[in-house]
């Protein structure tokens, strides 16, 4: 499991966010993802190697090729946006309860 | 204690809903989404989180900014403006987060209805567009769900 903050700086990049948008829509190669950057393939491969190594994405070999997709659980341990609005919404209405729960005990208790 | 499982859905091509039963009163759910205090109390998302800045300015314009850091000092933050505010039963407002450049606005209508004893609140989140909800989803939502119930059903 990766940390959030390795996630996060994988994602501080806007390139990056952009790479995992376009394969949001399925798998693709090095060369699908250079076309819509102004920027190198080996530019885009080092972006790559960082959403590799956040556990953002996998690579698989095809002859030369090493097509890039979304790792399913890399991208379950992303805490941005609705990540957030999953998992730490239910830890925080968890944490809601109790406050309300306080809250009720104290007004039952009030003379 | 009754039933307080969130549920999450997607409707039509833009909207997220949300879905959460509180033991406690309509105004008593509303005022913990309204008033800083609370707030930086319960919406801090995973352990080890917190909000240093919390400003919300509940009237209708007013502005929000929430802040959280983890031990480690790294961060992010979200704003978001007021539409309308109904109180004890209805919330309108549009946020963004920004990481540190914003997302796409996601404008959220909460609403708060009495429930036997406790409050359902409501939550319809609707995206610009289909893709970008969609993109949303793929990042996050669909994966890992079942094992936060399962850990929301140890808590309970």
């Amino acid at each position: 499991m990766q940390t959030l903050d390795t996630t996060f700086s994988a994602l501080s990049d806007q390139t990056r966010r952009a790479i995992l948008t376009r394969l949001a829509a399925g798998e693709a190669t090095v060369m699908e993802l250079a076309q819509p950057f102004a920027m190198s393939q080996p530019a885009i491969s080092r972006h790559l190697k960082v959403l590799e190594e956040a556990g953002l994405i996998t690579r698989r070999v095809e002859g030369a090729k090493r097509p890039c997709r979304l790792a399913p659980n890399g991208i379950a341990e992303i805490d941005q946006w609705l990540g957030i609005l999953r998992s730490a919404l239910e830890t925080n209405y968890a944490r809601l309860d109790k406050i309300l729960a306080a809250q009720t005990k104290q007004e039952k208790e009030k003379p | 204690m009754t039933m307080t499982k969130m549920i999450l859905r997607t409707e039509g091509d833009t909207h997220i809903i949300v879905t959460r039963r509180f033991a406690a009163s309509q105004e008593a759910v509303y005022r913990a989404h309204t008033d800083p205090s609370i707030i930086q109390r319960w919406l801090l998302g995973p352990e080890g989180w917190s909000m240093p800045v919390c400003v919300n300015d509940a009237r209708e314009g007013g502005k929000i900014r929430y802040e959280w850091v983890n031990r480690e000092g790294a961060g992010f933050h979200l704003t978001a403006e007021y539409i309308t505010l109904e109180p004890f039963r209805r919330i309108v407002h549009v946020e963004r987060m920004h990481l540190p450049d914003p997302t796409p606005d996601n404008l959220v209508e909460t609403i708060f209805e009495p429930d036997g004893d406790g409050t359902l609140m409501t939550m319809r989140m609707t995206l610009p567009d289909a893709k970008t909800r969609n993109m949303m989803l793929k990042t996050g939502m669909e994966h890992g769900m079942e094992a936060s119930y399962v850990r929301l059903e140890t808590i309970i």
